[in-house]
């Protein structure tokens, strides 16, 4: 009996092929990117003028949780294991993923988390509304009853990656091709392999931090409550120890993405392989002795804040060197500017100025000025959106040809560029202006003195929601149909997964390819 | 097509016009692109520390993007440039690791140096205690006998677009901080429910207020003005509504004010004996009632469902008066949301807003409460 897919909504449901995975993992992340970014666009609204149109406080600060909770934990990271589900076995010339039942499940328990962390929004006393941080006791003593179905989801997206990144790191280790060595493997598949060790040990961290918030709120304990012999600072330790390696989690996989499209477009080799991996696991190292720069305000002792400033700053230096290398990649190129290679661009651009703000952000006597403004919402986002979502959409383009067979729509790819681009930046730029101006976050309105620039973010995020529509278009199209694409798609590209058809077989590299 | 363009011109022109309503901030205040430069030694020393670091960063994305965008611009298939194929360079990549290293360093040390100022508190000439409540600020100055609350003093009618905006929207409080110029005063800084922040740019103080735990933070004002800022760590709904004003006054000023608010306070321990009639506690109570518990329980007595009960009708404020006092002043055992105001309210306030809430919204009870009820209630327990 040959082996295909089960026909109709069966296929989906019973797959345990990477590819299928693949696909699910993205879809899901972007319909989650639509639902947090209608989120966003609320808070937009809301912040157009001063004064309170269109949502009440209460709403407003669920809208602000609920977003930073879907796009971290529903639109970046399933993203990423989407685009590792379809690329890391292609790429190291493995059949398939090395436990495809497990990732089987990984992907079909995450819409339950979310059906179940979005249905709070119809609960008594509203959805979580203590941030995407939820500090306690906020989050304990004070918190609307539906925060236990939060603590649930939280579990259960937890378990997802944990599970996933098992998968990942057992397939880079067990299933690559002869002759593949790790100093061969393309930088998407370190940065993944590497992105899986730091999921793996922050991920039960974070189950750790809300199950003593579920101890506290339903069992009587008091690990964050001083009256009890607690601690509330506690809580904010355990969180950021889990929640720095979480950033980088968000944007190590980014970097290798950009390392794959930059060579491609620049027709010339990446200019030093291994001190980008060097690079990768130092960052990957120093991640988890940062974690209270988050907290340079919680009154640490100086012994304390001078550690965590100086650990913070040296991230600066592996993270130079990737820029460094890229910049040295495009230096002497022969460059074109397709869509992927135009996000990758803009992605070298803003996360650089996203690390410059980071910098600033590292110095803790500045910090007391920047700590919980806007200038940190620009940071943060500044990492974020040109960082995670820019790669995930270069990503995007640039493979979809070989998952498609077809070649999207060139001038559509480019005008979803400059929109997302112009949007991006008039979102985002200005928050630098108020936050240094003194506007704090997580304010449903605001002081006068920041009514200009807040209208025009406003506008900016519009343009930027309305950019992704096009996208949607795009990528909807060319599954449909388009022109047919070759193997290699692009010029002369780097990658086993260019040596297989387009669009790729069902099954691919059931046999092992040979690597030079 | 043609109502389409009706409809965003009708949206461009109100959203011109709420501009020239706010057009009260000009300039430089308006657009304003920068940090504060402040008006304590402190202040000053961050923003130069800002600036240093902004324009080493500027000065290494002159390089870098520099670098890029000439490369982007020659270096194109387009043009018919031929690619290199160098890669892989020891040397290179040595050099950056070592001097953005050096960079760093050069960095580090004034911030070091700055640190270590911001957190020397000794030797202050007065002690300030701040405690952060849902949501409002509660000042006491250690060593004498006043203290007091401060809360927003932006109308509820202004917020909701009823009113025009004055200039200091949501900036403005009840009970301004009030301090001397020129002495070292450290704010020992605390919260009573969930963590707050007290931040007031101008003096580059921002330090967390945490329930069960003490922060210690200072400032030295060299000048004497209005000094504006904000609660910055989410506290639950009402956190954007709970804003700091510092008053910095010359010393004799200050020595004034503090006689007058001593001499208040002793006032009002005597109004404790008086008897008031059923139309005063109701009159002081309703302000009372705004002030307090009008942000969860809402100005009409409703309460928010799912999260603040009402007190319309609500079996707490029709029920036995004991119940009603107890709730009012020790707070609620279940829900950590009902603050216990015992501490937080004079006993005169305490009965006006309890006869208030008995009779207001339609509860209707007809009893009054004297403030020499309050405090045998306190006693009893």
């Amino acid at each position: 009996m040959a082996h295909g897919p089960q026909p109709g909504f069966k296929r989906w449901l019973y797959t345990t092929n990477h590819k299928d995975i693949g696909s699910m993992y993205l879809w899901f992340s972007f319909a989650m990117f639509l639902l947090g970014g209608c989120m966003a666009l609320v808070i937009r609204a809301e912040l157009f003028e001063p004064g309170l149109q269109i949502v009440q406080p209460e709403f407003f600060n669920q809208m602000t949780t609920m977003h930073g909770l879907i796009m971290v934990f529903g639109a970046v990271m399933p993203a990423f294991v989407g685009l590792a589900n379809w690329m890391i076995p292609m790429m190291i010339g493995a059949p398939d993923m090395a436990l495809p039942r497990m990732n089987n499940w990984s992907f079909w328990i995450l819409p339950f988390a979310f059906a179940m962390l979005a249905s709070t929004l119809f609960m008594e006393g509203g959805a979580p509304n203590f941030g995407w941080t939820f500090y306690a006791p906020l989050s304990t003593e004070y918190a609307p009853p539906s925060v236990t179905f939060f603590i649930f989801s939280i579990h259960i997206m937890g378990a997802s990656s944990i599970m996933g990144s098992i998968n990942i790191i057992a397939t880079i280790l067990n299933m690559r091709a002869p002759g593949m060595t790790l100093m061969k493997m393309p930088l998407f598949v370190w940065t993944w392999l590497i992105t899986a060790y730091l999921l793996i040990a922050v991920m039960p961290v974070l189950a750790g931090v809300v199950t003593m918030m579920l101890m506290d709120i339903h069992f009587g304990t008091s690990f964050f409550s001083a009256a009890g012999g607690g601690d509330p600072v506690l809580f904010q330790h355990v969180f950021w120890f889990f929640g720095h390696p979480e950033v980088y989690i968000m944007i190590l996989p980014a970097f290798g993405i950009v390392s794959a499209i930059i060579p491609t477009f620049a027709r010339k080799p990446l200019f030093g392989y291994s001190s980008m991996v060097y690079a990768t696991a130092s960052i990957a190292f120093l991640s988890f002795i940062v974690w209270a720069h988050h907290m340079f305000t919680v009154g640490m002792p100086i012994a304390g804040e001078l550690f965590f400033m100086y650990a913070t700053m040296l991230i600066a230096v592996p993270t130079g060197v990737k820029v460094f290398n890229w910049v040295t990649t495009m230096f002497r190129g022969s460059m074109t500017f397709e869509t992927p290679m135009l996000f990758a661009v803009a992605f070298v651009i803003l996360f650089t100025i996203g690390g410059f703000s980071g910098l600033m952000l590292a110095i803790a006597p500045a910090d007391f000025q920047y700590h919980d403004t806007y200038f940190v919402v620009a940071h943060f986002h500044y990492v974020l959106v040109p960082g995670a979502i820019f790669s995930i959409t270069a990503g995007v383009y640039y493979w979809l040809p070989k998952w498609t067979g077809n070649m999207y729509n060139e001038t559509m790819g480019k005008v979803h560029f400059w929109l997302a681009f112009v949007g991006l930046n008039v979102t985002f730029f200005p928050m630098h202006f108020v936050g240094l101006a003194g506007m704090p976050r997580r304010i449903p309105d605001y002081a006068l003195q920041f009514a200009d620039f807040n209208q025009i973010a406003s506008m900016g995020a519009f343009l930027f929601g309305a950019a992704q529509l096009v996208f949607l278009f795009n990528v909807i199209r060319t599954v449909q149909g388009g022109k047919k694409a070759t193997a290699e798609v692009w010029d002369n590209p780097e990658g086993l997964e260019w040596t297989v058809p387009s669009p790729a077989p069902y099954h691919t590299f059931s046999t092992p390819p040979a690597v030079r | 097509m043609l109502r389409g363009f009706n409809r965003l011109f009708a949206l461009l022109a109100t959203s011109v016009l709420a501009h020239s309503a706010y057009a009260e901030k000009e300039g430089a205040e308006r657009w304003g692109v920068n940090m504060t430069q402040g008006v304590t030694e402190v202040a000053h020393t961050t923003y130069n520390l800002h600036m240093l670091i902004f324009w080493i960063c500027v000065a290494i994305g002159v390089v870098v993007f520099g670098v890029m965008f000439y490369s982007m611009w020659r270096h194109r298939k387009s043009k018919g440039y031929q690619a290199a194929q160098f890669h892989e360079s020891t040397a290179v990549e040595l050099v950056w690791t070592i001097v953005p290293t050096i960079i760093l360093i050069l960095m580090a040390i004034p911030a070091t140096k700055t640190l270590y100022d911001i957190y020397d508190t000794e030797e202050a000439d007065l002690d300030i205690m701040i405690t952060g409540y849902q949501w409002k600020w509660k000042y006491n100055y250690l060593g004498s006998d006043v203290s007091f609350f401060s809360n927003l003093s932006t109308p509820r009618t202004q917020i909701d677009n009823q009113q025009p905006k004055s200039e200091n929207y949501l900036l403005e409080v009840d009970e301004p901080l009030v301090v001397p110029v020129n002495k070292k005063i450290r704010f020992l800084i605390t919260a009573n429910d969930v963590i707050h922040a007290w931040w007031v740019p101008d003096l580059a103080v921002k330090k967390d207020a945490i329930p069960g735990f003490i922060n210690e933070s200072w400032t030295r004002i060299d000048e004497p003005g209005i000094y504006r800022g904000q609660c910055a760590e989410l506290c639950g709904k009402d956190h954007g509504f709970m804003p700091i004003v510092v008053k910095a006054v010359p010393e004799a000023e200050y020595t004034a004010w503090l006689g007058e608010r001593a001499a208040a306070a002793a006032k009002m321990r005597e109004l404790t004996e008086k008897t008031f009639t059923f139309d005063e506690l109701l009159a002081r109570g309703e302000k009372v009632y705004n002030r307090n518990c009008a942000a969860c329980h809402q100005p009409n007595g409703q309460g928010v469902p799912g999260a603040f009960p009402a007190i319309a009708g609500s079996k707490i404020a029709t029920g036995p008066l004991d119940g009603h006092l107890s709730m009012v002043i020790s707070g609620s055992q279940q829900n950590p949301a009902m603050q216990a105001f015992g501490e937080q309210l004079s006993e005169v306030d305490l009965a006006a807003v309890i006869t208030y809430q008995r009779n207001a919204f339609g509860n209707d009870m007809g009893d009054t409460v004297q403030p020499i009820d309050i405090l045998n209630f306190k006693n009893k327990q």
